[in-house]
């Protein structure tokens, strides 16, 4: 019988980066700058665009994507670039479009489905974790699911209980998937299309309070590899371990700790599954104390992965017990003041801080 | 003509005799896990098989044994993959429920009801998108209409004119809880239909019809006219699984299916019609003894995979 298409080794794209990507930052034919100054959402926008003009196996899938825009925006303009086929608008059918994107992925497509926020992921969990993390175990390695699904997480914007959650910690426990959280301009630029390259299914966390927030983008990635923490501010006495939305108020929080002479580390994450357990410890190795700020709930979730690993494998180099600053054991709450109060802030890892050096 | 439904017959023959000896290795523990049996159901795989092209693409569920046999993945392979072996069709990693083979386009037999459909969603769209001439098979049983991916799958399919057959095996219970129910209208493809689809009812207890079904409707997906929906009125004669007491229905109501059995009933169409004897129908079954004698052969000799091996394929392997 005739071989069914395959799925491409990440290796042979069919029309691969050229490794000279367009560093112009002044668009001279109208056309958006690529590198330069930009928001989270341009540049996420920039690395769709590249994305889908590089390669015809990509497209754009999900709900309101199209015509809207992108529920944020992202991907308006796209639909008139790239056309209907391309930008795919769907129904409110989250397992159904999560679905279609892992089956197109199956026979060589490479899908990019974006779920409006990760409140909505819940509808497509089956698909997810039924298919996507398992299919390649289950068939013996017959198939694989190069898709990369977007989503919107986070609290911070007043939308209360169902559009609030952080579950990027529960998604970063199943084998099988990937799992990352740009946090800045220039890894919502290239982390994109590195997810795009990895044969496997890779879920990209936006949190929702980074969309206007401006950074520098380089022609290359200022972190190469999606693996791979970065340590977004050196330091000698404390390491703040965190990612996503959370990285800024990680690093008010150390300005303000270095007023007061607390030289801290802040390490963003970047991915979730798998963790960089090497820039962790190393991290920790040279300060010996750790503070975790993760927006999730603090019973399972990844800052308690995190920490059970470090005291795992850096245990003797801790000079105080690793402190977590999470969020409250409650569902998100509309009143402005009681989610500020749920959620991770600047005097909360301060104060956890302040604790790892004197406990 | 004779001489394929000779063929449809023997296939048919083929997968009852495999699923019988599934049993008896069930009992003497060579095999674990949860089995399901498509026994009294074998006319639908065949002749839903029987209607497509080496290029169109399959995707089952857990009650899929007849599925691959007549999909053409090698008897040994499944027989090894029931005993976990890594020459098993999916290395020994998925089992009775989650039989692969892409190379004859079977992807996989998929344990969560309803789950494969948005695959073949997928599947359809990539084709439509790259011009592909193929047609994407959904099967799927009757407990399938119940859950929301059918609905969202069937809907996506007809809004975007994909290249999917929706194929529904209705043998009549979820398990063991009867359609009438669990569904307020139990006319399935009525509801099918509601989706601005084409849809039609057919007697799944016959192969030749079953076949004639598929082919129409594969004829017409293939020229680009959109999704079609099959209900095949089927029964399966043993229970849900090996777990199963079978307490939800009358041995009667069994009883009347069974006179109905597809395999029973085309061997005396045939011999009436002249087209076989006794003769060739025991050389039939002794062909099939040998080809299980040795399919379980090949799997007792077949390789445990090292389990230093254990977390393969849970991402892919770059070379380095």
């Amino acid at each position: 019988m005739t071989a069914q298409p395959t799925t491409q080794p990440a290796t042979t794209r069919t029309t691969g980066h050229t490794g000279t990507p367009d560093t112009t930052k002044i668009a001279v034919d109208g056309a958006p700058a690529s590198t330069g100054t930009m928001t989270y959402r341009e540049a996420m926008r920039a690395a769709l665009r590249e994305a889908l003009t590089d390669d015809d196996r990509v497209f754009l899938m999900g709900e309101d994507v199209g015509s809207y825009g992108g529920c944020f925006a992202v991907s308006l303009g796209l639909l008139e670039e790239f056309g209907p086929d391309r930008i795919r608008d769907t129904p409110l059918s989250e397992s159904g479009f999560v679905g279609a994107g892992i089956g197109a992925a199956m026979v060589g497509m490479r899908p990019i489905v974006e779920i409006m926020t990760v409140n909505f992921s819940l509808l497509a969990l089956d698909q997810i974790m039924n298919n996507a993390a398992t299919l390649q175990h289950m068939s013996g390695g017959q198939i694989q699911v190069p898709i990369v699904i977007r989503m919107t997480t986070g609290a911070g914007r007043q939308l209360a209980a169902q559009h609030s959650h952080s579950l990027e910690g529960w998604f970063a426990h199943i084998p099988g998937i990937k799992v990352i959280a740009p946090a800045t301009a220039d890894d919502a630029r290239w982390m994109l299309r590195e997810a795009l390259a990895d044969p496997d299914p890779v879920l990209l966390f936006e949190h929702g309070s980074l969309y206007n927030v401006k950074g520098e983008v380089g022609a290359t990635p200022e972190i190469p590899g999606i693996e791979r923490a970065a340590i977004r501010r050196p330091g000698r006495d404390v390491s703040i371990i965190t990612y996503g939305g959370t990285l800024r108020t990680c690093l008010d929080a150390a300005d303000l700790l270095a007023d007061q002479g607390i030289d801290a580390e802040v390490i963003d994450l970047r991915s979730l599954r798998p963790l960089d357990d090497a820039t962790i410890m190393a991290s920790v190795g040279r300060t010996h104390r750790a503070v975790i700020v993760d927006e999730g709930w603090r019973s399972g979730s990844i800052s308690a992965e995190i920490s059970a690993r470090i005291t795992e494998q850096a245990f003797y180099a801790l000079d105080a017990p690793v402190g977590r600053v999470c969020s409250e054991e409650v569902p998100v709450p509309y009143a402005q003041h009681l989610e500020a109060a749920t959620l991770p802030s600047v005097d909360k890892i301060v104060k956890a801080v302040h604790e790892a050096m004197e406990p | 003509m004779n001489d394929h439904l000779r063929h449809l017959y023997r296939e048919m023959l083929r997968i009852r005799r495999f699923e019988e000896r599934c049993v008896e290795l069930y009992s003497a523990t060579k095999i674990r896990g949860f089995l399901h049996l498509c026994i009294g159901e074998e006319a639908v795989a065949v002749g839903v098989m029987a209607a497509l092209d080496p290029d169109d693409r399959v995707a089952s569920t857990y009650r899929e044994h007849g599925h691959a046999l007549a999909r053409g993945v090698p008897i040994r392979s499944v027989m090894a993959e029931m005993y976990g072996k890594m020459e098993g069709c999916s290395r020994g990693r998925g089992g009775s429920m989650h039989l692969f083979d892409t190379s004859v386009g079977l992807y996989g037999g998929n344990a969560i009801v309803a789950g494969g459909l948005p695959l073949t969603i997928g599947m359809g769209l990539a084709d439509r998108l790259t011009g592909r001439p193929i047609v994407n098979v959904a099967l799927f049983g009757d407990g399938a209409l119940a859950e929301g991916e059918f609905h969202e799958s069937m809907n996506l399919a007809a809004l975007w004119n994909l290249p999917v057959l929706f194929a529904c095996e209705n043998n009549r219970y979820a398990m063991g809880t009867a359609l009438s129910k669990t569904h307020a209208e139990t006319d399935l493809a009525a509801r099918a239909a509601g989706y601005g689809m084409p849809a039609e009812t057919v007697d799944g207890m016959d192969v030749v019809a079953v076949e004639e079904a598929t082919r129409r409707a594969v004829d017409s997906i293939r020229a680009g006219e959109g999704p079609r929906f099959i209900e095949f009125l089927t029964y399966r004669f043993r229970a849900h699984s090996m777990y199963d007491p079978d307490r939800y229905r009358e041995s009667t109501e069994v009883e009347e299916w069974k006179e109905r059995d597809p395999i029973a009933r085309l061997a005396e169409q045939l011999i009436d019609d002249g087209v076989i004897d006794q003769e060739s129908i025991d050389a039939i079954e002794a062909e099939i003894e040998r080809e299980l004698d040795d399919a379980v052969e090949f799997a007792e000799a077949g390789t445990l995979e090292p389990v230093e091996d254990l977390t393969r394929f849970v991402l892919t392997e770059v070379p380095t």
